[in-house]
């Protein structure tokens, strides 16, 4: 008989239109580190909101320690010393440290707060499990690796037993990634016996014991890490065999599709402008990727193609036509799609229902308003089934589903359906893939080759370098917003664009001219 | 001289008691911009409870009670934007001008309801309590000193120990910056905000009294209170939503304020023949000035307005 800290035995969980939770089983060790696994939208967070006690199943139950206990919400979750790290943390930015760990379980005496007995324990676990903080700081002036922090001792401050981390690792950087991977071994060495949501297969094998891996909301398994492999896993978590790799045929250079000189954007945080001067070129049927670490320009100069922010200087010119001062519809219209970088800021309409997001940039043509000027809304949902048939778009209600309600995988396909077929001149993808699973991230690259075969433009802006390496034709390294660097992907280590990319070496580029 | 440091006293009092009302419910995440509705209010509980208690009562006594009615009858009115943007979720701008406007008006008809029942021929709207006022007063030496300037200083000090050191005040702030967090570690955020609102109505109905007791013995409640609530509003904003501020942001908007009723009594003042509706208008000028220039890097309670979603994430 296995020793178990926690169980959850037969979970169903159902939405409205969608099972998110099918008869699920998750058992964890004492002491362990156990990875949850699956795509965007696989039930994981479900999962874990039901075993903390913010939904409730409609089947199975939940054990603690062998016995039959019922999570009717956070407290109760609490009080069974079950605790969780939230995605998006739960902190309130004008407290400080050592306020937002003592709130909800204050000490007090005749009323009054006692911090001083806290401020002790805060400084002891703190110690002990090495998660460096300052008690006094305020959130608003912590990193984010802090804040953090602050969130493991809050539920260290709890006695909590069983921690759950959502997607840890997304907000953090590589160096905050190895501090917390040994935080989680130090908490682990001391007992606590830990969930580890995520969908980044390197983590897992570095600190899981045991990973279980859920699909489309059904359990898929549970495997010994150190059994497994980082493509087995992926198989298991999306179904089918994974390519790493993309695959794509030779180039075949046309004519240019677009032509930007001299482009100038002036910076909204500083004075020097935010983009300086930069000249390039992209021909139909490559793709031209931007590399370089995020805040160098990237988004400015984006912004300054697409017309969301006016330019100091420079001319851009898409197939012949100069469309320097035009408005961001007549760019559209004339065969500019934008897969943007913040999706949520300038991708969809969060609080509009998912067909009239796809919409969007077309409402106004005949095959959706009638002359009277009123929507086809017969017209606009057959159009949207077709989308979201063809780009497997998933949602609970299909075509009327509210964007905010749908995972972010599925938000960004759907973008990209839109994006894509409204059949484009130049594709501009900004981070297209960023915060996605394996699959999504396969399928999202599989349609941008597709672009560029049918004798697309293609600019890509990327921060990841394997997405710069694996699906570029050509490489330009973007530092301070100037481009420093012109690369063939085939004949450019990830080194050597690692030291453009920082501004240590840098060369004269060719404009194309 | 003296006067001026009387009535300055006076409309701080009423100021730094109704902008401490506005600062607990912004703090709890509820916007009271009905603050002006609840003064009235208020207002009407005291004086109807000063025109109807007998002249034969102790001091003491007459003051508590005289609160009393204009505190509860406060924290009635504020229930209903409590109601209604807590469990409700309704938009609580209007609801608080909602609350305005009802309040203006049912305090006149209420009024003189009692008039002609008294008298059919009295229609007007005002409510006399000349003996119950002087229970307020106590005459040092040519100042007029009102216990309600001691009352406003001591619940400054009080709001300022129960928003900083004490658990309730932490989990208050907590409701009203980021719900969802104080939600996440078991605290009610519903019942926190019913606590924010009602307080500020307290606070708002005691203001109310106050005023109408400043410098007069009867209230035409036609006039309402001309603003004060408004001015309160500005004063929480000019103080950062935090006590001591508050404190001395009220004295400075009391200090126009009061100029306006003494100016004639200043020789150099008098001499300028500048009309006294310059006088008058002289605190609101500054209150939107101020806001001008303050507002832009206010940093007003994150979540405040926006009404608690249990299941938003």
């Amino acid at each position: 008989m296995e020793n178990y800290a926690v169980e959850m035995l037969n979970i169903t969980k159902r939405f409205p239109g969608i099972i998110a939770n099918d008869n699920i089983t998750l058992q964890l060790k004492k002491g362990e580190i156990h990875a949850l696994l699956g795509e965007n939208g696989a039930g994981k967070s479900t999962l874990m909101s039901v075993l903390f006690g913010l939904y409730q199943a409609e089947e199975g139950e939940i054990r603690k320690d062998g016995k039959k206990v019922s999570i009717n919400n956070p407290n109760d979750a609490n009080e069974l010393g079950i605790g969780m790290v939230h995605q998006h943390f739960k902190l309130v930015e004008c407290f400080s440290v050592l306020d937002n760990i003592i709130l909800g379980v204050e000490t007090t005496k005749h009323g009054f707060l006692k911090k001083a007995e806290a401020r002790k324990k805060v400084l002891e676990l703190s110690e002990k499990y090495g998660l460096a903080v300052d008690p006094d700081a305020l959130i608003e002036d912590i990193t984010v690796g802090m804040q953090q922090r602050t969130e493991i001792l809050k539920m260290l401050y709890r006695d909590n037993e069983i921690l759950i981390f959502d997607e840890p690792t997304a907000v953090l950087t590589p160096q905050e990634i190895q501090e917390l991977m040994q935080i989680m071994k130090n908490l682990a060495a001391e007992g606590k016996s830990i969930l580890f949501i995520t969908h980044k297969l390197a983590e897992i094998m570095q600190v899981a014991d045991r990973c279980s891996v859920l699909r489309k909301g059904k359990y898929i398994g549970t495997v010994d890490v150190k059994d497994t492999t980082p493509e087995k896993l992926s198989a298991m978590m999306v179904g089918r065999d994974v390519n790493f790799v993309v695959e794509k045929k030779p180039v075949e250079l046309g004519e240019v599709v677009l032509d930007v000189q001299n482009m100038t954007v002036a910076s909204k945080h500083h004075k020097n402008n935010a983009v300086n001067n930069v000249s390039l070129q992209v021909r139909r049927g490559e793709i031209v990727c931007i590399a370089g670490i995020d805040g160098n320009g990237q988004t400015e100069f984006v912004h300054g193609l697409t017309g969301l922010e006016p330019l100091k200087n420079g001319t851009i010119t898409m197939n012949g036509k100069n469309i320097t001062h035009e408005s961001i519809r007549k760019r559209i219209v004339d065969g500019m799609s934008h897969i943007p970088e913040d999706r949520h800021k300038h991708g969809l309409v969060l609080d509009y229902s998912l067909e009239d997001n796809l919409i969007l940039q077309r409402y106004f043509e005949p095959e959706f308003t009638n002359k009277a000027g009123f929507l086809k809304r017969g017209a606009i949902r057959a159009y949207a089934n077709r989308l979201i048939e063809q780009y497997d778009v998933r949602s609970g209600q299909g075509a009327i589903t509210k964007a905010r309600s749908m995972s972010g995988g599925n938000q960004q396909k759907a973008i990209i359906a839109r994006e894509i077929d409204k059949n484009p001149e130049l594709l501009i993808a900004v981070q297209p893939t960023r915060g996605l699973d394996v699959g999504a991230i396969e399928y999202i690259h599989k349609q941008i080759v597709a672009q560029r075969d049918a004798g697309k433009g293609v600019l890509l802006v990327s921060l990841e370098l394997d997405e710069v390496m694996n699906v570029s034709d050509r490489i330009l390294v973007m530092y301070e917003g100037e481009i420093v660097g012109e690369f063939d992907p085939k004949k450019v280590t990830v080194e050597e664009l690692g030291l453009y990319m920082a501004g240590s070496k840098r060369k004269e580029v060719s404009t194309g001219e | 001289m003296l006067l001026l440091l009387q009535y300055t006293l006076i409309f701080t009092s009423v100021l730094v008691l109704v902008a401490l009302g506005g600062c607990f419910s912004e703090h709890s995440g509820v916007i009271n911009i009905g603050l002006e509705g609840i003064m009235v209010t208020g207002a009407l509980g005291g004086a109807l409870a000063m025109k109807y208690l007998s002249g034969d009562l102790a001091a003491p006594l007459v003051i508590l009670l005289v609160i009393l009615a204009s505190v509860l009858a406060g924290m009635l009115c504020s229930l209903l934007l409590a109601v209604a943007a807590i469990k409700f979720n309704a938009d609580q701008t209007l609801v608080g001008t909602a609350i305005n406007l009802l309040s203006a008006a049912a305090a006149v008809v209420i009024v003189r309801a009692i008039n002609t029942a008294e008298n059919v021929d009295n229609v007007s709207s005002t409510v006399e309590y000349r003996n119950a006022r002087k229970a307020f007063l106590a005459n040092i030496g040519g100042f007029e000193f009102n216990w309600f300037m001691l009352i406003a200083f001591l619940i400054l000090v009080a709001a300022y120990v129960v928003l900083y050191k004490t658990k309730f005040g932490l989990r208050l702030c907590a409701c009203g910056e980021h719900p969802q967090a104080a939600d996440s570690v078991g605290i009610n955020v519903y019942k926190m905000r019913y606590a924010g609102v009602i307080i500020s109505g307290a606070l708002g109905g005691l203001g109310g009294l106050v005023y109408i007791t400043a410098g007069v013995s009867e209230w035409k409640f036609e006039n309402g209170v001309s603003g004060f609530g408004f001015l309160a509003l500005a004063v929480m904003i000019f103080g950062q939503w935090k006590p001591v501020n508050i404190g001395l942001a009220a004295l400075m908007f009391g200090m126009f304020r009061a100029l306006s009723n003494v100016y004639t009594g200043f020789d150099a003042l008098a001499a300028l023949n500048i009309p006294s509706t310059v006088y008058n208008m002289l605190p609101y000028i500054i209150s939107l000035l101020v806001l001008v220039f303050v507002s832009k890097k206010s940093r007003a309670p994150k979540a405040e307005g926006i009404p608690y979603d249990k299941g938003q994430r």
